[in-house]
């Protein structure tokens, strides 16, 4: 097979750290190629050099045969490759088809923009790929994994040789991956090649050809995806193995539900939403995007008013109409999108930590106790083995999975009884992730009631002891775990089976 | 060794504190004025330089605590002339004795705050807007209670509040330090005032975490506000006269103080004390251009200047911190 893209001995260094160490990799013809790594392996710098967003200190790039240098990804656009970046590019107030052909729009005699024409093009484009989208429609109207497959369409609309993909699942709902896999497929019998990056393993062996491995900036191997296991890729990833990802469940839980909700009611998003939880349970809640999850578990936080409905604990009906209604009782909520509602990006470490439990640390007349601050802070830190250089770094230095640890070690403080992990996993890598499932079990084991809300159902599956499947604002199915299945919660999921 | 990183440390805290840098920037200007004017380091000009600077130095502190909130208000020197006025009219169209009458003013004050912190954080229309408009509302009521003339006049009995001298320095003077030092120690130490932090750092996370950000915001409007009254009391006092057309284009002065302080337009960033040094630093630069017998038109060139400075060496040092990942 052909060559289309070769690097040879990529080195890209930032101050302080190395990261990307001397990578040469190759990309064929017509191939999906995997880029698997933790977090900070160097996959997206390299991605970014690839696309010309980010310059290599030593290395040369091949394109067809040809060594090409990009200052720009204007340039690498050019030479045909194309990247999808990771945070959205797109324009929220402007058209589905301004956007698609943002710079490229039909110009008129007067160097006007001929709109007719603008939204045949753009509808003619998004028939090909079987998308219904009113070209007119605002990007900001549309749902999350809909401005997503935009910006990947976006990308492909400048006709690349090369496309590069960076994480382009993270936000996607299990209709929209399968959507996106079915025409990844048709793109590469078209002849273009793909780099792919991803951190959930599973889609790797759904759709590349090869998969290639970084670690610590280094190139770590490549295998074609016929000869590998998931657990050879994990053990190439973190250079060690990990045993069992989810790790054990106890499945035994004395005691009655403690804590209920019933009949939560918002008309025009959810409808009638009861269940219970005992302690030390893992409650999973699954279900499609849409199925307002998020949304019941904000309603039951007090960020979102509901009609009707009880919450109760251990007896006591309680009255939650904000968060801090919610935090007094100890019921905890981690939030799906951490950057944009769960963290303080630009405070430090300690700030953040404390963020819901200020209260807690105050001395006399309203004044913040430092050193009791310092020690929880110093506590949380050792305990979720957060990677940081000081408590004073600002939140935004660190990475998604030592964030992420962050968002827990915070809900932490206020010795939660019980708490709503709302995807607990996006864009966090495995090494991560193993620690997460491990805070997340040790909570339970101390008798915590979770409910975790996920798409990534392997998880579910992994971590609950039982299952609710939301649909289209309802409670479709309820799974135990001897029943626990991907066929059945898929099949409630999408509003196919039971009540 | 140990004491090499110790000193490291310290000088990279020097850098990265704006407070520090000002107080730098400050002591070699005058110590460069001190040479070249025998006037700057006497006490009548530095008195007359805190005076000048006590109604910007007051506001500044409202200012930099709404700005690090997320929040901005282009409405104070409106604020600080109504007080001014309906101060005035209670002292003489009502015949009220000062403490009512300044109580009055002041709670004038506090009804503009109010309606401003309602208005962004209820009816969540953007703080520009909403005192943008107020600004203009504002100023167009106070011309229409004063008739559009100042109130001229003002009884020995209120003027001392702003005239009056202990050991030998305007009491506006003090008014001011002491703001700034309670403001300061408050927005380091208090839980209540911290929690504007937040507020600025990301409103939506703060409200998750628990925060009762709309209370805090309306407090802060109202804090604003409140102090601009306080400042248009201080001026009132000081000329004996309320103007009608006193504290336009205060706003925009004070603004500039506290991002050369250090505070961003975005939130969640800057300090009282940091604020303070930036409405110091401009009145510095005033009085220096003036005894060095630069054109007076110069002054605004310069301190423009001075503010496009503050915001690059802020954005290049967020770069730096930002490509130094760890």
């Amino acid at each position: 097979m052909t060559i289309v893209l070769k690097a040879e001995n990529i080195t890209k260094r930032f101050p302080g750290v190395l990261a990307v160490d001397n990578v040469s990799m190759e990309l064929r013809k017509g191939e999906v190629l995997a880029l698997v790594g933790e977090n900070g392996a160097g996959k997206s710098t390299l991605m970014q050099i690839l696309g010309g967003a980010l310059k290599p200190d030593s290395g040369r790039l091949v394109i067809d045969g040809k060594e090409v240098i990009f200052n720009s990804p204007q340039d690498a656009i050019r030479a045909g490759v194309s990247m999808v970046f990771q945070e959205l590019s797109l324009v929220k107030s402007l058209s589905v088809a301004e956007n698609l052909f943002a710079n490229r729009q039909p110009i008129g005699r007067f160097n006007n923009i001929k709109w007719r024409e603008l939204y045949q093009e753009t509808e003619c484009f998004l028939r090909r790929f079987n998308l219904n989208i009113d070209p007119r429609c605002l990007v900001k109207h549309l749902p999350m994994g809909q401005q997503q497959i935009l910006e990947i369409l976006k990308a492909i609309s400048a006709n690349p040789k090369i496309l590069l993909l960076d994480e382009p699942t993270s936000s996607l709902t299990e209709s929209e991956i399968l959507y996106l896999f079915e025409n990844i497929r048709r793109l590469q019998e078209s002849g273009m090649s793909i780099i792919y990056i991803t951190h959930k393993l599973s889609e790797i062996f759904q759709i590349a050809n090869r998969v290639m491995v970084m670690r610590d900036g280094r190139y770590i191997g490549d295998r074609s995806i016929k000869e590998v296991t998931e657990n050879d890729l994990v053990c190439m990833m973190v250079g060690r193995q990990i045993v069992n990802l989810y790790g054990s469940t106890t499945c035994q839980f004395d005691g009655d539900e403690y804590f209920k909700v019933e009949n939560l009611t918002r008309r025009g998003m959810f409808y009638n939403i009861t269940f219970g939880l005992k302690p030390g349970e893992i409650l999973g809640i699954a279900g499609l995007v849409g199925a307002k999850r998020t949304e019941v578990a904000q309603a039951i936080i007090g960020v979102l008013p509901k009609d009707t409905g009880r919450i109760i604990l251990r007896g006591k009906n309680l009255r939650i109409n904000r968060p801090q209604d919610a935090i007094r009782e100890r019921i905890a909520y981690l939030t799906e999108d951490r950057k944009e509602l769960g963290l303080f990006l630009g405070m430090s470490v300690r700030e953040n930590l404390v963020a819901p439990s200020l209260r807690k640390y105050v001395s006399f007349l309203d004044i913040l106790d430092r050193s009791r601050i310092d020690d929880f802070s110093r506590q949380v830190v050792q305990r979720l083995a957060i990677s940081t250089p000081s408590l004073a770094k600002k939140m935004m230095y660190l990475s998604g999975g030592n964030q992420q640890k962050c968002l827990v070690g915070m809900w932490m403080g206020i010795e939660p009884e019980v708490i709503i992990f709302d995807e607990p996993t996006r864009g966090v890598d495995v090494g991560a992730r193993a620690e997460i499932y491990q805070k997340l079990r040790e909570f339970a084991d101390a008798g915590v009631g979770i409910i975790l809300i996920s798409s990534d159902l392997t998880e579910l599956i992994g971590m609950c002891d039982r299952i609710l499947v939301m649909h289209a604002g309802r409670i479709q199915g309820e799974v135990n775990r001897k029943d626990f299945s991907e066929e059945l919660i898929l099949a409630y999921a999408a509003g196919l089976a039971g009540n | 060794m140990k004491s090499g990183t110790w000193l490291l440390r310290l000088l990279r805290l020097i850098v990265s504190f704006r407070e520090f840098s000002l107080i730098a920037v400050l002591v070699l200007f005058g110590g460069f004025m001190t040479i070249q004017s025998d006037v700057f380091l006497t006490k009548a000009n530095l008195e007359a330089i805190l005076l000048g600077l006590s109604v910007e130095g007051i506001i500044a502190v409202g200012m930099v605590i709404l700005l690090i909130s997320g929040g901005l208000d282009l409405s104070v020197g409106s604020t600080l002339a109504l007080t001014g006025v309906v101060t005035g009219l209670a002292l003489m169209k009502l015949g009220l004795s000062p403490l009512p009458a300044i109580t009055l003013g002041l709670l004038a004050a506090l009804a503009v705050g109010l309606i401003n912190g309602l208005l962004v954080s209820k009816l969540k229309i953007n703080p520009f807007i909403t005192t943008l408009g107020m600004m203009i509302t504002v100023r167009g009521l106070l011309l229409v209670l004063a008739e559009g003339r100042a109130v001229l006049n003002l009884p020995e009995t209120f003027t001392v509040v702003g005239q009056g001298r202990l050991f030998g320095i305007q009491y506006p003077i003090y008014v001011m330090l002491l703001l700034v030092i309670v403001g300061d120690l408050l927005m380091r130490y208090s839980r209540f005032f911290r929690q504007s932090y937040y507020i600025g750092g990301n409103e939506k996370a703060a409200r998750l975490s628990g925060i009762n950000v709309d209370g805090v915001k309306i407090f802060n409007y109202c804090l604003v506000a409140i102090l601009a009254g306080i400042a248009g009391i201080m001026i009132t006092a000081r000329f004996g006269s309320a103007s009608v057309t006193v504290g336009s284009g205060v706003e925009l002065r004070v603004i500039t103080a506290t991002i050369i302080g250090g505070a961003s337009l975005s939130g969640g960033e800057g300090s009282v004390f940091g604020a303070f040094l930036g409405a110091l630093f401009m009145a510095v630069l005033a009085n220096a251009l003036n005894l060095l017998g630069v054109d007076v038109y110069w002054q605004n060139f310069v301190t423009g200047l001075i503010l496009i400075i503050a915001v690059v060496v802020d954005v290049v040092n967020e770069r730096r911190k930002a490509s130094q990942k760890m």
